[in-house]
C-alpha cells in the first residue's frame, strides 16, 4: 500500500514536473543568449491555447479525425503561437533594445489573456456551448508506449507509462545539455549571454544567436503549455487552468544554476512539492497551502546558497537583462 | 634584405574638425619589431585601429606584402594575417583560455577540447609562452590573460602583430618575458608592432621607431641610431608660447603636505606608490604624466574616494591654523574644510555634474543639505546658477536646460563655477580643458589664475605640456604611480618633463640580474 502510493506520488511529480521542464528547458536556452524572458508564462500559455485551437479547428471540420493529424496539427499550431510571442519579445528587445523585464511582463499577461479569451470564446465562434473538450486529440497524446507500459510490471506503469511529451521534454533537456556544453554554437550562444561585446570582435552575430535562441526557447516553452492543456487535463481547457506554473518553470532556471540537465531533476522535483499537499494524509486546509509555498522557499534558499557561495559557474549569465549596444563612434 | 610586411602610405584620418593621424607614413619588414612611439592623444591607436579594420582612413593606402590592401572590418584584417591585442581585453571571463581561443571559428570537425588545447601547448612550446589551457579566465593574472590573447591571434595564423601598451599592466618581470615571446616571434618571421610611450623599452626591444606628434608623422629612426633624448625631442617637440598671463605667487603656505601614501586598485597593481609632495596656497601646482600614471587616484584619495594602505595627508586649515590629516575623514567632512575636486575624466559629465539635471539641480547637489524644512530651497542656488551663466559666460538657453546638451567647454564652465563658488581653500582640477575650443581653455587658465590670487592652493592636471609650463608654479612629474621629479616650471624644458614622464624607475630592478 505505502509503495503503492509513494510510485503513484513519483508518477503524478512526473506528470507535474513535465510542463515545468519544457518552460525550464525554453528558459535557459533564452537566457544563455543574455534575455531574461520573463514572458514565459505568457508564452506557456500561448502554446497551450493555439494548440487547442489548431486541435479544435481539425476536430471540428474533419469528418472522422485521424488521431495522428489531430497530434501534428495541434503540435505545429503550438509551435507556431509560442514561436511568434517570443519573436515579438525578440524584436522588442534585442532590435528596439527596450528594457527586458517590461516586455517580459507584458507579455506574460498579454498571453494569459489571450489564452483566456480564445479559451472562453472558441466554441461559441462556431455556435456551440459548453467547454472546450477535445477527447480525440487528447488521448491521441495519452497514447502510451504500447509495449514496453504494460509488460514490465511496476516499472512499466509508474516509468513508462506516459504520453510522448513526456519523454520529449526529457530527450530535449539532454539535447540542449549536449548542444550548449559540447558545440561550437553553443559555445558562441553562452558567450553572447556571457560577453557580448567580446562575441561581436569574435566575428559572432549577436542579434542572430539572441533571436534563434529566444525564438526556440519559446517554441520549447509553449511545449510545456500544450503538454498541460492535451495530456493532463485530456484537452479539455479551463481558464487560469495552467495556474503561476510558467513562474514556477522560471524559479527552476535558477534553482538548476541554467543547466538543462540538473532542470529535469528539479522539475520533477518542484512537481513533487507542488502536489504534495494531496499525498500526506490528514493535512488541514491551511497546511496544504503551507506546503504550497515550499517551491518558492526553496528557490529562495538555492538564491541565498550559490549568492554567497559565489561560485562564478553558479552564477546568472553575466550579460543576463542588458541591451547590447555595438560601441560606435 | 626581408620582404616589406606592411606599409602604410600618407594615411589620414578626421573625426569630424578633429584630425587624428595626418599623412602617416610606416613600413614594416617581415622578422622586425616596430616601435609607435608618441604622448598620449598622438594618435597611435587610432592608426593601429585603421590597421585592424575598426577604422577606415580617409586618405592613403595600406600595402600587405607589397599589395593593395582594403580593410573595412575586424574580419577583413583577420584575413590579411593581422591581429591586434587591445589594452582591454577581450575574453569571457568564464571560459576557459581554450574555450576563448576558438571563440567564433568557423573550423570543421568536431569541437574537441582535447585538439585545441594540443595546438595551444604547440604555440606555446614554439614562442615560449606558459598557459594551461583548461584555466578559466576568471582566475588568471592580467599577465596570463594577455598571454591567452596573443595565442588567439597567433592561433587564427597572424603574421602581422600589434600590441596596444602591453606593458602598461605587466610587472617588470613579466614584461621580460613578454619581450622574450616577442623577440622570439620576430625570429620566426612574424612583423611586430607595439605602441607605447615607455622609452626604455622602445630601446631595449624594437629594431625601429615611428614617432607621432599630435596625430602628425614626426619620423622613422632606427633604435641603433637613437637614444632616450633624441627620442624625447621627437615626441614632444619644440616649445610653443601660449602667453598665459602668470604672477609670482604671493605668500605660499604650505596647505597640502602629501606624505609616503600607496594605493592599490582592484586588481591589486600598486596605482600609487611612495607618493610625497607639497601644495602651497597662491600656486598653482601642475601634474604632469602619461594617463593612467596614478593622477586619478591621487586626487580621489585627497577627496576622500579612494582607500590609502599607507602615509598620511596632511591639510593646514586657513580658518584654524590647524593640521588635520585627510586620511581619516568622510568625503563629506574634507568638503567642509574646503577641499573641492572638478574631476574630467574620459566624459566630463561621468562625476560632478548629473547630465539629464539643469543646472540649477546641479547647484543643489552642493547645497541640499542646507536648509530647515522638508522641502527644497531654490532660490539661492538659481542665483548662483544666473550669476555663473553671466560672469562665465555659459552658453545655454536657460538655467534649467539639462546640462548634458551644452557643449563641452559650457559643462566644464558650470563644473568650476560650482567649486569656485563655494570658495575653497584647495582646488583640484583634472583636464579641465580636455576638449575644449581655445577661448574656452584660457577662460579656465584666467578661472585657475583667480583662485591663485586668491590664495587658494590649485592642483591642475594636465596632458599639454606647454599649458603646464606657461601656467603652473611648479610642475610634480608622475610615472607610473611614482613622483620622478618636481621642477620649477619657470625654468624647466619640455624635454625635462617629458624625459621625467617616460622614465621608469623600478624598485624591483635589483632582483632582475640580467
Amino acid at each position: 500500500m505505502a509503495l503503492h502510493t509513494i510510485l503513484a506520488f513519483i508518477s503524478a511529480a512526473i506528470v507535474q514536473g513535465t510542463p515545468l521542464l519544457f518552460g525550464a528547458t525554453g528558459e535557459i536556452l533564452t537566457e544563455k543568449s543574455g534575455n531574461l524572458n520573463l514572458g514565459i508564462p505568457g508564452i506557456m500559455y500561448i502554446g497551450g491555447i493555439s494548440g487547442i485551437v489548431g486541435g479544435y479547428l481539425y476536430e471540428h471540420f474533419a469528418e472522422t479525425p485521424i488521431p495522428i493529424l489531430c497530434v501534428l496539427i495541434s503540435l505545429l499550431a503550438s509551435l507556431l503561437g509560442s514561436t511568434l510571442m517570443a519573436l515579438i519579445y525578440s524584436f522588442l528587445t534585442v532590435t528596439l533594445r527596450s528594457n527586458q523585464n517590461v516586455v517580459g511582463l507584458a507579455l506574460t499577461t498579454f498571453g494569459v489573456g489571450l489564452g483566456n479569451f480564445y479559451g472562453g470564446s472558441l466554441l461559441k465562434f462556431f455556435g456551440e456551448s459548453g467547454s472546450i473538450s477535445l477527447l480525440t486529440t487528447g488521448n491521441a497524446y495519452k497514447t502510451k508506449i504500447p509495449f514496453l507500459s504494460d509488460h514490465l510490471g511496476i516499472f512499466g506503469e509508474t516509468f513508462l507509462s506516459f504520453g510522448f511529451l513526456v519523454y520529449v521534454a526529457i530527450i530535449l533537456a539532454l539535447l540542449a545539455q549536449w548542444f550548449l556544453k559540447h558545440t561550437r554554437i553553443g559555445l558562441n550562444l553562452r558567450a553572447v549571454g556571457e560577453n557580448p561585446a567580446t562575441a561581436d570582435a569574435a566575428g559572432i552575430n549577436v542579434s542572430l544567436y539572441k533571436y534563434l535562441s529566444t525564438c526556440i526557447g519559446g517554441a520549447i516553452a509553449g511545449l510545456g503549455g500544450l503538454y498541460f492543456v492535451m495530456d493532463y487535463t485530456t484537452g479539455a481547457w479551463t481558464n487560469n487552468g495552467f495556474g503561476d506554473r510558467g513562474w514556477l518553470a522560471i524559479a527552476i532556471v535558477i534553482f538548476a544554476l541554467w543547466r538543462p540537465r540538473l532542470a529535469i531533476f528539479s522539475s520533477y522535483v518542484f512537481g513533487g512539492l507542488y502536489i504534495a499537499s494531496v499525498y500526506i494524509p490528514g493535512l488541514s486546509g491551511s497546511d496544504k497551502e503551507l506546503i504550497k509555498m515550499l517551491p518558492y522557499l526553496v528557490t529562495i534558499a538555492v538564491l541565498v546558497f550559490t549568492s554567497s557561495r559565489k561560485k562564478r559557474e553558479h552564477q546568472p549569465p553575466q550579460s543576463l537583462g542588458l541591451p547590447y549596444f555595438r560601441e560606435e563612434r | 634584405m626581408s620582404k616589406t610586411a606592411i606599409e602604410l602610405r600618407g594615411i589620414t584620418k578626421r573625426f569630424g574638425s578633429v584630425v587624428a593621424n595626418h599623412n602617416v607614413n610606416l613600413k614594416v619588414y617581415k622578422g622586425e619589431i616596430l616601435s609607435l612611439l608618441g604622448e598620449n592623444g598622438s594618435g597611435k591607436t587610432t592608426l593601429m585601429n585603421m590597421i585592424s579594420g575598426i577604422y577606415h582612413p580617409d586618405e592613403g593606402e595600406i600595402f600587405i606584402d607589397g599589395k593593395l590592401a582594403h580593410i573595412h572590418s575586424p574580419h577583413d584584417a583577420f584575413n590579411y594575417k593581422i591581429g591586434m591585442i587591445h589594452q582591454h581585453f577581450k575574453l569571457v571571463d568564464l571560459f576557459s583560455a581554450a574555450e576563448n581561443i576558438v571563440l567564433g571559428l568557423e573550423e570543421k570537425g568536431k569541437f574537441n577540447v582535447r585538439h585545441v588545447s594540443e595546438r595551444v601547448a604547440e604555440i606555446s612550446a614554439k614562442y615560449g609562452f606558459d598557459i594551461d589551457p583548461n584555466k578559466k579566465i576568471y582566475e588568471m593574472s592580467v599577465s596570463e590573460k594577455q598571454t591567452v590573447e596573443i595565442i588567439k591571434v597567433l592561433y587564427r595564423g597572424a603574421d602581422i602583430l600589434i600590441l596596444d601598451e602591453p606593458t602598461a599592466v605587466l610587472t617588470p618581470q613579466e614584461t621580460k618575458k613578454l619581450f622574450d615571446v616577442l623577440r622570439r616571434m620576430r625570429d620566426d618571421g612574424k612583423a611586430i608592432i607595439i605602441i607605447t610611450h615607455k622609452l626604455h623599452e622602445v630601446l631595449e626591444l624594437s629594431d625601429k621607431v615611428v614617432v607621432l606628434r599630435h596625430g602628425e608623422y614626426v619620423g622613422t629612426v632606427n633604435t641603433a641610431e637613437a637614444n632616450e633624448h633624441i627620442l624625447t625631442e621627437m615626441m614632444v617637440g619644440k616649445k610653443v608660447e601660449l602667453n598665459i598671463t602668470r604672477k609670482a605667487p604671493v605668500n605660499p603656505q604650505d596647505r597640502l603636505v602629501v606624505e609616503h601614501i600607496n594605493c592599490r586598485n582592484r586588481e591589486g597593481i600598486k596605482v600609487l606608490d611612495d607618493v610625497s609632495f607639497v601644495a602651497r596656497s597662491g600656486e598653482i601646482l601642475g601634474i604632469a604624466g602619461i594617463a593612467g600614471s596614478g593622477q586619478r587616484e591621487l586626487l580621489e584619495a585627497i577627496a576622500g574616494l579612494q582607500k590609502l594602505e599607507e602615509g598620511s595627508i596632511l591639510y593646514y586649515n586657513p580658518k584654524t591654523g590647524e593640521e588635520e590629516n585627510l586620511r581619516n575623514k568622510t568625503p563629506l567632512q574634507i568638503r567642509e574644510l574646503g577641499v573641492r575636486l572638478s574631476f574630467v575624466p574620459e566624459d566630463r559629465l561621468g562625476m560632478g555634474l548629473v547630465g539629464n539635471m539643469g543646472m540649477v539641480d546641479n547647484m543643489m547637489l552642493r547645497s541640499y543639505r542646507k536648509g530647515n524644512s522638508i522641502f527644497l530651497e531654490r532660490s539661492e542656488p538659481e542665483k548662483l546658477a544666473k550669476q555663473i551663466i553671466e560672469e562665465l559666460e555659459v552658453v545655454t538657453p536657460d538655467a534649467e536646460t539639462p546640462v548634458r546638451r551644452l557643449s563641452g567647454g559650457n559643462v566644464q564652465k558650470v563644473l568650476l563655477g560650482r567649486e569656485i563658488a563655494s570658495s575653497p581653500t584647495l582646488l583640484m582640477a583634472a583636464y579641465p580643458v580636455r576638449g575644449l575650443d581655445i577661448n574656452s581653455s584660457y577662460l579656465i587658465y584666467d578661472l585657475l589664475n583667480e583662485q591663485k590670487e586668491k590664495g587658494v592652493a590649485v592642483i591642475f592636471v594636465g596632458e599639454d605640456l606647454d599649458v603646464l609650463l606657461d601656467l603652473c608654479d611648479r610642475i610634480l612629474v608622475i610615472g607610473n604611480g611614482r613622483i620622478t621629479g618636481v621642477v620649477d616650471a619657470r625654468t624647466a624644458t619640455k624635454n625635462e618633463i617629458g624625459y621625467l614622464m617616460t622614465k621608469t624607475v623600478y624598485k624591483e630592478d635589483a632582483n632582475d640580474a640580467t
